[in-house]
C-alpha cells in the first residue's frame, strides 16, 4: 500500500479536471460573496429597521449553520421543485457564496465603519449627494480597509468547495473519492497531491493578502 | 446674514447653548473666543448642519435653515432643504478632512462638479486658480498624505471656495499644526479676508489672528454670550472679569 507513481500519473488528469471545477466554483462564489456582502453592508447602512432586522436575522442563520447543510437542504428543495436534479456546481456555487456574504457583508461593515467622522463632515460641508459620496469618497476608503479581510474570505472560501463533493461537485476531492472508490487505491496520492494543489494556489494568495495588510497598516 | 434665534442645543443632560441670539451682517467678519466647552464649534457645527437645534431657530439669508417655512408655520428642516441652504455656506476643519483617496485637484473640484454642476474644464481652471492663491501650484497630482499638515490645510480652504460660498467657517484651522506652519495658513487667511467680502465666522485660540481679521469678537462661556465687540474694545478693553481672565490665559499660554 505503498505509494504508486503511476496511480499518481492516472489521477493526474483527474485532478486537474478537479481543479478547473474548484477553480470555477471558487470564482462564482467569490464574485457573488462579494458582490451580495457589499449590498448587504450598504442596506444595513441605509434602509429603515423593518428591512435591516429581518437581514440581520437571515445573515445570523446563514452563518450560524453548516454549509454542508445548507447545500444538501437547498440542492434537495431545489431538485424537488424542479423535478429534476439541479446543477450540483451552480447550487453549490450560489450556496457557497450567500454563505460567505455573510461574512464578507462584515468586512464590508467594519471598512465603512473605519472612515473617519471628519470624512463624512467634509461630504456634508461640500453638499455632497450621497450616491456621489459612496461611489467617489467613501467606497473608495472602505475597500482599501476591506481587502485584506474579503481576501482572506476568499482564501477560506477556496478552501471550502471540497465540502460541496457532498452534493456532487467534482472537483479535486471529490475526483479521487471516485477514483478510489472504483481501483480500490489512489486515496494516498490522489490526497496528497490534491493537498499540494490546495497549498500551491492559496498559500501566494494569503501571503499576498498579508503584505496588503501590512502596507495598510503603515 | 445668519442669525440666532433662541437656539438652544442639548448633548443628553448637558446644555450646551442655552437660548442663544445673535446676528452677522454680509461681509462680516466674526471671531468667537471663550475657554473649550463654552459652544463656539457647537455654533459652527449648526450652522453647517453637523449638528441639529434642540430648540430655536437658525436663519441664513433670510431662510431657516434648522427648519423650513410650511404655510404659516415652520417645521424641522428635510436634508434636502438643509442642503440646498448650505450649499451657500462653507467649513474648514480642524483636521483637515481633505478626501485620502483624491488627488489635490481633484479635492478640489469634485464638489464643483457634483453639485454645482461645473463643468470639468470650469472646475479645473478655478481650482487651478484657487491653487495658486494658496500658494499650492505644484501640488496638483499629489495626494493629501504626500503634504505636510499646513499644505493639507491650505488645500482644504482651497476646497472650501471653489464652492463659492457667502460664509465661511472656520473652525480651529491651525490647531493640528506645528508651529512653523501656523503662519503661512493664517497669512493666507488674512488674504482672503481683504480681497473678498465672504461672511466669516472663525474659532480660533490664535488671538493675534482675530485681532487683525475680525469686525467683531463674541466672548463665550458656557453657552451664553459674555461679550460682543469690536476686538479694539473685547480683547483691549473687556468690561468682564470673566473676558480678561480668559485672554490672561491664552495670552499667557501662547507668550510661554
Amino acid at each position: 500500500m505503498g505509494w504508486n507513481w503511476e496511480t499518481a500519473q492516472e489521477l493526474w488528469p483527474l485532478l486537474m479536471e478537479g481543479l478547473r471545477i474548484l477553480l470555477l466554483v471558487t470564482l462564482i462564489s467569490s464574485l457573488i460573496a462579494l458582490a451580495l456582502g457589499l449590498v448587504v453592508a450598504l442596506t444595513d447602512r441605509s434602509a429603515p429597521r423593518a428591512v435591516t432586522m429581518p437581514l440581520f436575522a437571515v445573515m445570523e442563520f446563514i452563518r450560524n449553520t453548516p454549509v454542508l447543510v445548507q447545500a444538501v437542504f437547498v440542492w434537495t428543495a431545489v431538485t424537488m421543485w424542479l423535478g429534476t436534479a439541479a446543477s450540483p456546481m451552480w447550487t453549490g456555487a450560489i450556496v457557497l457564496g450567500v454563505h460567505y456574504a455573510s461574512y464578507t457583508a462584515e468586512a464590508y461593515r467594519a471598512g465603512i465603519d473605519g472612515i473617519p467622522k471628519g470624512q463624512w463632515e467634509a461630504i456634508t460641508a461640500l453638499s455632497l449627494p450621497k450616491p456621489r459620496a459612496w461611489i467617489a469618497v467613501l467606497l473608495p476608503q472602505a475597500l482599501r480597509r476591506s481587502t485584506p479581510a474579503l481576501g482572506n474570505y476568499v482564501i477560506a472560501l477556496f478552501k471550502e468547495v471540497p465540502i460541496l463533493s457532498a452534493i456532487g461537485v467534482t472537483e479535486m476531492v471529490r475526483q479521487v473519492d471516485g477514483y478510489a472508490g472504483l481501483n480500490y487505491t489512489g486515496a494516498l496520492e490522489g490526497f496528497t497531491i490534491a493537498g499540494l494543489i490546495f497549498l500551491v494556489v492559496s498559500y501566494p494568495v494569503a501571503l499576498l493578502m498579508r503584505k496588503l495588510e501590512k502596507r495598510l497598516a503603515n | 446674514m445668519v442669525h440666532f434665534e433662541n437656539v438652544v442645543k442639548r448633548f443628553g443632560d448637558l446644555e450646551v447653548l442655552q437660548g442663544l441670539n445673535f446676528q452677522v451682517q454680509p461681509g462680516e467678519r466674526v471671531t468667537l473666543i471663550g475657554p473649550s466647552g463654552s459652544g463656539k464649534t457647537t455654533i459652527l457645527r449648526l450652522i453647517m448642519t453637523l449638528e441639529q437645534v434642540t430648540d430655536g431657530v437658525i436663519w441664513v439669508e433670510g431662510e431657516p435653515l434648522s427648519h423650513m417655512r410650511k404655510g404659516e408655520r415652520l417645521v424641522a428642516a428635510n436634508e434636502a432643504h438643509q442642503r440646498q441652504v448650505r450649499k451657500k455656506i462653507g467649513m474648514v476643519f480642524q483636521q483637515f478632512n481633505l478626501f485620502p483617496n483624491m488627488r489635490v485637484l481633484r479635492n478640489i473640484t469634485e464638489a464643483p462638479v457634483h453639485v454645482l454642476g461645473q463643468s470639468k474644464e470650469q472646475a479645473h481652471t478655478r481650482a487651478k486658480e484657487l491653487l495658486e492663491l494658496v500658494g499650492l501650484s505644484d501640488k496638483a497630482d499629489a495626494y493629501p498624505s504626500q503634504l505636510s499638515g499646513g499644505q493639507q490645510q491650505r488645500v482644504a480652504i482651497a476646497r472650501s471656495l471653489a464652492m463659492s460660498p457667502d460664509i465661511l467657517l472656520l473652525d480651529e484651522v491651525t490647531s493640528a499644526l506645528d508651529p512653523e506652519l501656523v503662519a503661512d495658513v493664517l497669512d493666507l487667511l488674512k488674504d482672503i479676508a481683504q480681497s473678498t467680502d465672504i461672511t466669516m465666522l472663525i474659532v480660533t485660540h490664535e488671538m493675534g489672528f482675530a485681532r487683525d481679521v475680525s469686525d467683531r469678537v463674541m466672548m463665550f462661556d458656557r453657552g451664553v454670550i459674555v461679550e460682543d465687540g469690536p476686538p479694539s474694545q473685547v480683547m483691549g478693553d473687556p468690561e468682564h472679569e470673566r473676558t480678561r481672565s480668559f485672554l490672561k490665559a491664552v495670552l499667557g499660554e501662547s507668550q510661554g
